[in-house]
């Protein structure tokens, strides 16, 4: 017993480890490795590589398909065409707020969202509710067929009409 | 008749095979009682004595027992309608619908399993402000209370997670502006709203990753913090019995 005591390293003293110290930092230290790469390993795994999600780029179809002054949505797909006396442009459809999908309103000329009442014009400026930016214009395009091409995932900070 | 009946009750529980899944014993007395339960690999989370102040119906209502018997009805119904229904799109709804009209009592449990899991949510508020204005959260039961609030937020997603499995207008609007709430955390909005739906729209991921959580991810973590909930309910000296001094003086 008292042999032990004279062999066990002072713990007292800051360059000694006692093996037993050494091997508990060990331990504890492979394990907060190995914890360290679990999570990242985790955070990759459940982050998808590869998204089977409808294509951002959506055809629109022919331009004449829109009558003059109006605004047109798809459901499917979530974006108004907007046709005006200028030129077509594109709109989200999605509200800013908490992304439901909103609604034109006809009669009165207002795109309304039909979760927390925000109400935006045709130019996707917001009247009123809780929406706490206009709804995003999208880049639009003609195709070489002639068709209105939108890409859902690039908003247009300047706003430009397409002229058929 | 009753003394035959008695007689009989006692030779099987005296049987060799009784016995040894039942170490206690026969009688009446307080030691083979308290055996009972302090040998019952499920009832030995209890204490094996309590004051009888707090098992009347004036002392807790019953709310917590309440709130734990809708969770057993939920997790059985939950497992029956997990038989005919497919985390699928669009199958899922078509599931739903069949559990509704063409499963023999699919409407029923279905029910029970929605009425039950409004009664918990509802059971559980109405526990926690019973503890709270008893004051049955105070040292030494504080960590019993923060259980509870785990426990509370498990019963909160399992509501949420469980709001999008039918894969109607309701479910998918509700986790579509559900999703993007989350998203309003700072930085890493987007980015948990990401590994939230397993992609960025509510889809056949976010289908899939709810009904994961929901039945498998989020009743174990339940199960686990009730085992700490009703561990510590003894751990803490069993359930408050109430401040008797201020009792009597409120008379």
């Amino acid at each position: 017993m008292s042999e032990d005591a004279k062999r066990t390293p002072s713990p007292d003293s800051p360059e000694e480890m006692s093996r037993r110290q050494f091997f508990v930092k060990l331990g504890v230290g492979s394990v907060a490795v190995a914890a360290l790469g679990t999570a990242a390993f985790s955070y990759q795994y459940l982050s998808p590589n590869v998204l089977y999600e409808p294509s951002p780029i959506v055809d629109a179809g022919k331009p004449d398909h829109y009558t003059p002054d109006s605004v047109t949505l798809d459901p499917q797909t979530a974006i108004y065409v907007v046709r005006t006396a200028g030129g077509f442009f594109a709109l989200s459809a999605i509200c800013t707020h908490l992304g439901c999908l909103t609604a034109y309103k006809p009669d009165l000329g207002v795109i309304a969202c039909p979760c927390h009442g925000s109400k935006f014009n045709k130019d996707g400026v917001k009247i009123e509710g809780p929406a706490p930016r206009p709804l995003p214009w999208l880049r639009m395009w003609l195709s070489d067929e002639g068709d209105l091409m939108v890409d859902r995932s690039n908003a247009i900070a300047i706003k430009q009409l397409v002229r058929v | 008749m009753a003394n035959t009946l008695d007689q009989l009750i006692d030779q099987v529980r005296e049987n060799r095979i009784w016995r040894s899944i039942f170490r206690g014993g026969t009688g009446d007395s307080n030691l083979h009682k308290s055996l009972l339960v302090q040998q019952n690999v499920f009832l030995h989370l209890f204490s094996i004595k309590a004051r009888k102040r707090t098992l009347e119906f004036s002392a807790t209502w019953y709310l917590g027992a309440l709130t734990f018997g809708t969770f057993m009805i939920l997790v059985i119904t939950g497992v029956l309608l997990m038989l005919y229904y497919h985390p699928s799109v669009p199958q899922a709804y078509a599931d739903m619908k069949d559990l509704q009209y063409v499963v023999s009592s699919g409407v029923f449990l279905r029910n029970l399993h929605r009425w039950s899991a409004h009664a918990m949510v509802f059971l559980v508020f109405a526990h926690m402000f019973k503890v709270f204005y008893r004051g049955a959260y105070r040292t030494p039961r504080e960590f019993n209370w923060v259980i509870g609030v785990i426990l509370l937020l498990l019963t909160l997603l399992l509501s949420y997670t469980g709001y999008l499995l039918p894969w109607d207008q309701l479910a998918y609007w509700a986790v579509t502006v559900g999703s993007n709430i989350a998203s309003a955390v700072p930085l890493i909005g987007a980015k948990i709203r990401f590994l939230m739906l397993g992609g960025t729209a509510v889809n056949a991921n976010a289908l899939l990753r709810f009904y994961v959580l929901h039945c498998v991810i989020l009743p174990l973590a339940a199960i686990l913090f009730l085992a700490v909930h009703f561990w510590r309910i003894r751990k803490d000296g069993g359930i408050y019995a109430g401040d008797h001094s201020s009792e009597v003086s409120n008379q």
